[in-house]
């Protein structure tokens, strides 16, 4: 493929084959020759091939070989010309990550982690098949789909300033849940407040560095060796079943002839059907904001019960990293509406934007990026390059390089536990399978990914955070 | 001969299905999708559930069938133990399928190793040579 240096980490793959715009790929060379070893280039490519795409087709520097659009991919389509793709926001809407701060710092949680990770697991619902303790009606369900963390708030989860510290607010307005079937509703009732399986994990995080001071003061960041705690988890199964129910809408209303790639399937963006996956999807948005915002509440209490107080715990930031939202940028020297595409990326909004919640809006939005089980994690900011960069987006992890197949063949879950004991880290599951599964090994160097990130410009290095005590489903 | 074969993929689950007919290798395919949740081959007749779907493809008519095991297990605690009379019709330009699959529910005494959260077309396949061959990759 004819892939052009145009600056440092940044590569362009230039127009030509049916592309409507070049495609963008942020990257070293390192993490670049992941990309050349899987479909990333290509379908970076294809999502260029969309009607009203806008500039470019991006890759985040974490990007990785995806369904249909790359993980790590932002694109922009206009809003009366362009599309909405459930591919491009991805199976697990709205998974993202919460951060919340805490007066505690390491020296008061070492001795006690035992006992605080044991806490936290009896009370936040996780693995395979695990119900939540919340029973719900379907009619309390739509409300919440409608209302997302507000509804969690208003239902004694958490506090009102929680909101104002999570994207969107916690509740994506343009929600609805007519479009909605009768299987995504059945998944998503016996799963609000699980954190789920998979690379879905909760952590008690200390901050390891702090590179920006001044930043990680604006975000309750003070010092060295503060204790934080990262939840990473999404929408469950009601946001699988949207996405699977919109792809076939979707073929059923368009057809497949002419996609390249089925996991392509698009609507006009203002069409019925465009607008109907966008409500769906918004009302999805909700369910997992109001996930993480009774997790976030479980977790303080359990703090509050075992070490006897969380009033320092407050909301860092909450973001998304499977989304797609109508946003205005410029582009071209006006301003335009753009329905922002972002699979596995995070929003990465600078100073002044006004979606930025107003603690914030002098140093721009807090971006939360996980690292991979047990490994480092970090906290960046967003800045105002990245509106040029890539629609104000960055990084969201660390990404796969590695089967679970080939991870259950060389790692066991029962080392790893050992190995990180070793070096001062208590880990709890639900399964040792499912943790040789997301061994570190067989995630991408999330360091290089930040590096990156934070030398482009597209997210700035505020501070790296390392686990103390990990619970995965 | 081999119902199906799980292989390596980077993020998610991938595996083929064989059967000398179509249907017989959806049929497998479903044990495939089953085999990375629970393991199947322990499991008896004790719960049965009708599985319907209709299609605009062959393809759209697998994804949706195999959906189907994924919404019976996260809804109904169903899991799946074996797939009787699985028919395919034309309907239409597409397809209707009917299938009786047979199980138990999920209790403390069965023990789950993975979860699979969505079906996906990424490399689907459906070949015809000496018999026929389905690939799927799953979202985990």
């Amino acid at each position: 493929m004819d892939l052009r240096k145009i600056g440092d980490n940044a590569w362009e793959i230039p127009k030509g084959d049916g592309m409507r715009v070049p495609a963008v790929v942020y990257a070293s060379e390192r993490l670049l020759d992941g990309f050349r070893r899987d479909k990333t280039l290509v379908q970076a490519r294809n999502v260029a091939c969309l009607p009203g795409i806008v500039r470019a087709s991006y890759v985040m520097p974490d990007g990785h070989q995806g369904y249909g659009f790359p993980i790590g991919g932002v694109a922009a389509f206009d809003i009366d010309e362009g599309i909405i793709s459930p591919g491009g926001v991805g199976y697990d809407i709205n998974c993202g990550v919460r951060l919340l701060r805490t007066d505690y710092v390491e020296a008061d949680i070492a001795p006690r982690r035992k006992e605080l990770l044991a806490a936290i697991f009896r009370e936040v619902p996780a693995g395979v098949g695990k119900a939540g303790v919340t029973k719900l009606s379907r009619a309390v369900l739509e409300d919440i789909l409608l209302r997302g963390a507000e509804w969690a708030v208003e239902n004694g989860y958490g506090r009102a300033e929680d909101l104002e510290r999570t994207e969107e607010g916690g509740r994506m307005a343009e929600a609805a849940v007519d479009g909605l079937s009768d299987r995504a509703l059945e998944r998503g009732l016996p799963q609000l407040g699980t954190l789920g399986s998979g690379n879905h994990f909760l952590e008690i995080q200390k901050v390891l560095e702090i590179h920006d001071e001044a930043t990680a003061r604006a975000f309750g960041v003070q010092a060295v060796g503060q204790v934080l705690v990262m939840i990473h988890c999404g929408s469950r199964g009601l946001g699988h079943q949207v996405a699977t129910d919109s792809i076939e809408a979707l073929e059923n209303a368009f057809g497949v002839a002419g996609l390249v790639d089925r996991e392509l399937v698009n609507a006009p963006f203002k069409s019925d059907e465009g607008q109907r996956y966008y409500r769906s999807m918004a009302a999805a948005v909700n369910y997992a904001f109001a996930n993480r915002q009774m997790i976030a509440h479980w977790v303080r209490r359990v703090f509050a019960r075992v070490l006897g107080g969380d009033e320092g715990m407050d909301q860092v930031y909450d973001v998304c990293h499977n989304v797609a939202k109508v946003e205005e940028h410029e582009d071209g020297g006006r301003s335009r509406r753009l329905v922002v595409h972002r699979k596995g990326a995070t929003r990465s909004f600078g100073p002044g934007r006004p979606e930025v919640p107003a603690p914030y809006r002098s140093v721009g939005q807090p971006v939360l990026i996980p690292g991979s089980m047990g490994t480092a994690s970090f906290l960046l900011a967003g800045t105002a390059e990245a509106g040029a960069l890539s629609f104000g987006s960055t990084a969201h992890g660390a990404g796969r390089v590695m089967s679970r197949h080939e991870a259950l063949r060389r790692f066991r879950g029962e080392r790893i536990r050992d190995d990180l004991a070793g070096r001062g880290i208590e880990l709890k599951s639900t399964s040792w399978k499912g943790v040789a599964e997301e061994a570190a090994e067989a995630y991408k160097d999330v360091d290089e990914v930040v590096r990156v990130s934070d030398e482009v410009g597209l997210g700035r290095l505020v501070a790296k955070l390392a686990p103390i005590a990990v619970m995965k489903g | 001969m081999e119902r199906y074969r799980t292989l390596p993929h980077t993020a998610d689950g991938k595996f083929q299905a064989f059967g000398r007919t179509l249907e017989e290798a959806f049929g497998n395919a479903a044990l495939a999708l089953a085999s990375l949740m629970w393991d199947w081959e322990a499991l008896g007749p004790r719960v049965r559930r009708t599985v319907r779907v209709a299609g605009i493809d062959r393809e759209q008519l697998l994804v949706k069938f195999l959906t189907e095991v994924i919404y019976l297990f996260e809804t109904k605690g169903f899991l799946l133990g074996r797939v009787r009379g699985l028919r395919l019709r034309p309907r239409g330009g597409g397809f209707d399928l009917e299938a009786r699959l047979e199980g138990e529910t999920l209790a403390d005494a069965h023990r789950l190793h993975g979860d699979v959260k969505a079906v996906t077309y990424s490399d689907l396949k459906i070949e015809e040579g000496d018999g026929f061959t389905v690939q799927v990759v799953v979202d985990m």
